[in-house]
């Protein structure tokens, strides 16, 4: 049985899937909400990697470092934005925050 | 290749599994966890496809750092957690009506692709862009600091500005703490910092 390209894409998408619908259900919680952004970037990285191995091509990894990285500056900016909607409101529920409409 | 087939299927199994602990666990903490899991699963995966250098740095970059910095965060704010779930029975029947029509498309496209496009030009997982006698990072390497060179010092700044934007962001100046001020320090000059008195004798220095 060998493993093939469809294997590590249907886990990508499979894996995307599971990032969408974290962030459909848990609507309130923003800390999870930001684990499932992680979850799709790192399918979106695995589709990548799969791609670049299988076409014999370096890009895709090349361009799955940079969606590496702008996930970590992204997981930092998030995390401070947290901190501070924390301090300001006491509390990180998400749904009713309408504060920037001023 | 038994033994490969053997090897991705635990491995796409545990990330799965515990990508989905990730989003349906009860404590942020432990979902903090099952993200740390799903990384080092991920990474095996991209061992296994013979990528081992973004493996390494998948378990460097998410496990040493952003897993961490998640569970600083989840720890440091006193949140009531229970109150951020109430939602999570309503949403679900949607949310998995979503993702079931998501994860068929997908799946669908992806099968399609496999089966047509790329697979004629399939190499295998061996031939990962990189001659026999290059590991997977010398490759990298190559063409990271000559072809993409652009690119690769354009992410050096993207850290950079994430990271300014993170100090600036949770920067606090609390009133009543006595602070440097380097300024007001270099502006000093012998005028401002002293004053000569000739006090009567007998008599003190007023404040």
């Amino acid at each position: 049985m060998i493993i093939g390209l469809a294997h590590y894409l249907a886990v990508a998408a499979i894996l995307f899937t599971i990032g969408v619908f974290g962030i459909f259900v848990n609507r309130k919680n923003i800390i999870v909400i930001l684990m499932s952004v992680e979850l799709i970037l790192l399918a979106v990285n695995i589709n990548l990697v799969a791609f670049s191995a299988y076409l014999g091509n370096l890009t895709g990894q090349i361009f799955a470092m940079f969606v590496l990285t702008v996930a970590a500056a992204e997981a930092a900016v998030g995390l401070a934005i947290l901190v501070t909607f924390f301090r300001n409101r006491g509390d990180i529920a998400v749904d009713d925050a309408s504060m920037m409409k001023g | 290749m038994a033994l490969q087939a053997i090897a991705f299927y635990l491995m796409a199994a545990v990330t799965l599994a515990s990508g989905f602990c990730v989003v349906s666990a009860r404590n942020p903490v432990h979902s903090v966890l099952w993200l740390i899991l799903a990384f080092f699963s991920a990474a095996g995966l991209f061992v296994l496809i013979g990528a081992e250098f973004l493996a390494m740095l998948l378990v460097v970059v998410y496990v040493g750092a952003v897993a961490v910095l998640f569970l600083f965060v989840v720890m440091m704010l006193d949140v009531d957690f229970a109150s951020l779930r109430q939602g999570f029975a309503r949403y679900m029947p949607f949310g998995l009506l979503i993702g079931a029509f998501l994860a068929a498309e997908m799946v669908l496209v992806a099968s399609t692709v496999a089966g047509q496009g790329a697979a004629k030009h399939s190499l295998g997982p061996a031939a990962s862009g990189t001659g026999s006698a290059l590991s997977n990072a010398e490759a990298i390497g190559r063409v990271l600091y000559t072809d993409y060179i652009y690119f690769f010092q354009a992410a050096g700044l993207v850290l950079l500005v994430a990271m300014i934007g993170a100090i600036v962001l949770t920067l606090r100046h609390k009133p009543g703490v006595k602070r440097q001020v380097i300024m007001d320090q270099v502006l000093r000059t012998p005028k401002t910092g002293m004053k000569i008195v000739n006090p009567k004798s007998g008599e003190g220095i007023e404040g």
